[in-house]
């Protein structure tokens, strides 16, 4: 919201000298026009937001366009490519459906993929305001506004994800790791062993190299 | 000329026989009678062979046309965003040959030629840069020995048995020698400020795929590397120019790399938010899990690599790593780990990187549930699948560096199985 045009403002500053520095023995100094071309990443505090809008009624044409082929007209997903919606509650289930609206922590990580990596074949197609519409549209299928919403650098920090506080930094080395960091047993170290699964029943192995 | 001609091919067809029913030949050894091979001058022995100019970058020979990457269909959705799997069941030794070395792509392997790369250090730097190739191979470079193994590597086992065959549960994996520049030089040439305690890591392809790696890291051992196995990278490996992150999971070494932004916090980009998090059994997921934690395989015998010769002198081989140092011990067990020995451990040890064991033994033609564990230099015993679980339920896709079980059954051939 406020937060970030200071952001910006102290980037601009903190770069300024930048352009001035003194050549490098290897390498040349980066214009800011080619900064600006490929540093189109997009960070949770909205950091690299550029300005624009889009509402969820000119996203969903978007999306019915650019991207229903692949995951559906209601992001509900196309044979095996990825579902955009749904799934919300559950994570804790045996199959847990993993979208945008269930599992990602960030709206900005949607925004900041959509743009630069999809669609899927022609990446980099999608201006900043069809991008906040597509993104408008998927927080529509997500349940997480309502029809009339419009997504824009401005209100773009005030929309909260379900699952936001659903992530904990690997804490692998106060848990597993001491776990597991025992002299391990060498002899006679249990008294049965049976075999309980088999690959084979299955059987979705790939035969020879044929296949 | 004709006669030799028809006598090769007979000859190589027998040899063909002979590879595919191994205790048919080895009984056939034993069975007294002169060996034709031997007693019948060969056409290999007479004739001649290819001159030096036949083949100027050569492939391997077409008997070993088995020792390919594979993939599995059902795992992706097409061919362009997935994975295929080094045949690490054929390999020895600790070097993967890069044409058979796994791939991994999120929008396809793209064709970027050398005086086309541009590599951009940006952000919060002193002065923002761009390289050319012929820029970067003017700084100080350095060679390792790493593996890199994808975070999904044998993600399609976590509820259970389901691949049958190493190349498949272990094959997101190969290890390869790096001529590279320290990431560190490149940072120090442009000069990063103070605040800079994350950096981002993008390639060229339409995937953008990046990733945030933390400072401490980028300032460590991380590698802009260009060269691989002595040669150019391949292609489908990044060519010309990618990154390598050792001990980190292989998603972070990103390919045909082009842009290196210095900032305060990091990105929470797709891949390391969406995908590269692992849900635990309460719903609630960790993210940053970088290291790949010590692991191993017994790649021989297994159920790609069967015991064709019947019971006496049995080799076991595999492969065993840490991203978090070396490995100091490998255990082998033969009865589903109640019992384990000592492996012997061949060759280099190099930090996070690829070690061969081998365990000899006198196989008595009895069924066996063959295991492996390895130890690395931190002193982390390789865990159970169920010990593994017990922290993190079935649903964490990644980081599944359980142990591992083949049964092998008394005609030789070998199994992938769960084992209580």
């Amino acid at each position: 919201m406020s937060r970030f045009p200071e952001l910006l403002l102290l980037t601009a500053l903190l770069s300024a000298p930048a352009a001035a520095a003194e050549a490098p023995r290897i390498g040349r100094i980066a214009l800011p026009e080619e900064v600006a071309a490929w540093d189109l990443d997009i960070r949770p505090d909205g950091f690299g937001l550029p300005e624009g809008s889009g509402d969820v009624l000119t996203g969903e044409e978007l999306f019915s366009e650019r991207c229903a082929l692949c995951h559906g007209e209601f992001g509900e997903g196309v044979d095996n490519w990825p579902k955009l919606a749904g799934g919300q509650g559950t994570l804790d289930h045996d199959d847990p459906q993993k979208t945008i609206g269930s599992y990602w922590p960030y709206l900005s990580t949607a925004w900041d993929y959509v743009h630069r990596a999809m669609p899927f074949g022609d990446a980099r197609s999608l201006t900043s305001d069809e991008t906040y519409a597509i993104v408008a549209y998927l927080l529509y299928n997500n349940d997480l506004v309502d029809e009339e919403f419009t997504l824009s650098r401005e209100n773009f920090l005030e929309v909260e994800m379900p699952n936001a506080d659903g992530f904990f930094v690997d804490d692998r080395a106060t848990t597993e790791v001491p776990a597991f960091s025992h002299p391990p047993c060498m002899t006679d170290c249990k008294q049965e062993v049976e075999i309980t699964m088999h690959a084979t029943v299955l059987d979705v192995t790939p035969d020879d190299t044929t296949d | 000329m004709t006669d030799t001609t028809k006598k090769g091919t007979t000859r190589r067809g027998f040899l063909a026989g002979a590879a595919a029913g191994g205790a048919l030949a080895a009984t056939a050894a034993r069975a007294g009678g002169p060996d034709p091979l031997i007693t019948e001058v060969q056409p290999w022995a007479q004739s001649l062979g290819d001159g030096v100019d036949a083949t100027p970058y050569g492939m391997p020979i077409h008997f070993e046309s088995h020792v390919v990457r594979r993939n599995v269909e059902w795992l992706t959705a097409d061919t362009i965003s997935s994975v295929n799997f080094t045949p690490i069941h054929e390999l020895d030794g600790t070097i993967t040959p890069q044409g058979c070395a796994f791939e991994r792509h999120h929008a396809g392997a793209i064709e970027l030629a050398k005086p086309d790369w541009r590599l951009m250090i940006h952000g919060l730097v002193e002065r923002p840069l761009v390289f050319t190739y012929d820029d970067l191979i003017r700084f100080p470079r350095e060679n390792h020995t790493y593996f890199l193994e994808c975070a999904a590597n044998g993600g399609m086992e976590w509820a259970g048995a389901q691949l049958n065959g190493c190349q498949f549960t272990h094959g997101m994996i190969h290890n390869m020698e790096y001529t590279g520049i320290p990431l560190r030089t490149l940072l120090a040439e442009a000069g990063v400020k103070p605040e800079g305690k994350w950096v981002l890591m993008e390639g060229a392809d339409a995937s953008s795929m990046s990733r945030s790696i933390p400072i401490g890291k980028a300032l460590d051992d991380v590698l802009v590397a260009f060269k691989a196995n002595g040669e150019a990278l391949r292609k489908e490996h990044g060519y010309p120019v990618r990154l390598v992150v050792p001990g980190w999971e292989g998603n972070m070494w990103v390919k045909w790399l082009r842009r290196v932004e210095v900032g305060d916090q990091p990105w929470e980009h797709r891949e390391e938010t969406s995908k590269y998090t692992d849900t635990m059994a309460d719903g609630r997921s960790r993210r940053w899990t970088w290291e790949m934690d010590a692991k191993s395989i017994i790649t021989s015998p297994s159920p790609q690599a069967p015991i064709t010769h019947g019971p006496g002198p049995t080799v076991i081989s595999g492969l065993a790593w840490s991203g978090r140092g070396s490995i100091r011990e490998v255990h082998v067990s033969l009865d589903g780990g109640k019992n384990w020995q000592q492996a012997r451990l061949s060759g280099a040890s190099h930090d996070k990187a690829l070690h061969r064991f081998y365990f000899e033994f006198d196989w008595n033609g009895s069924e066996l549930l063959l295991q492996s564990r390895a130890v690395d230099s931190t002193g982390y015993v390789q865990p159970t699948k169920e010990q593994l679980r017990s922290f993190r339920g079935v649903n964490s896709v990644y980081h599944n560096n359980g142990i591992h079980t083949w049964w092998v059954k008394t005609n030789g051939e070998a199994e992938n199985v769960e084992i209580s």
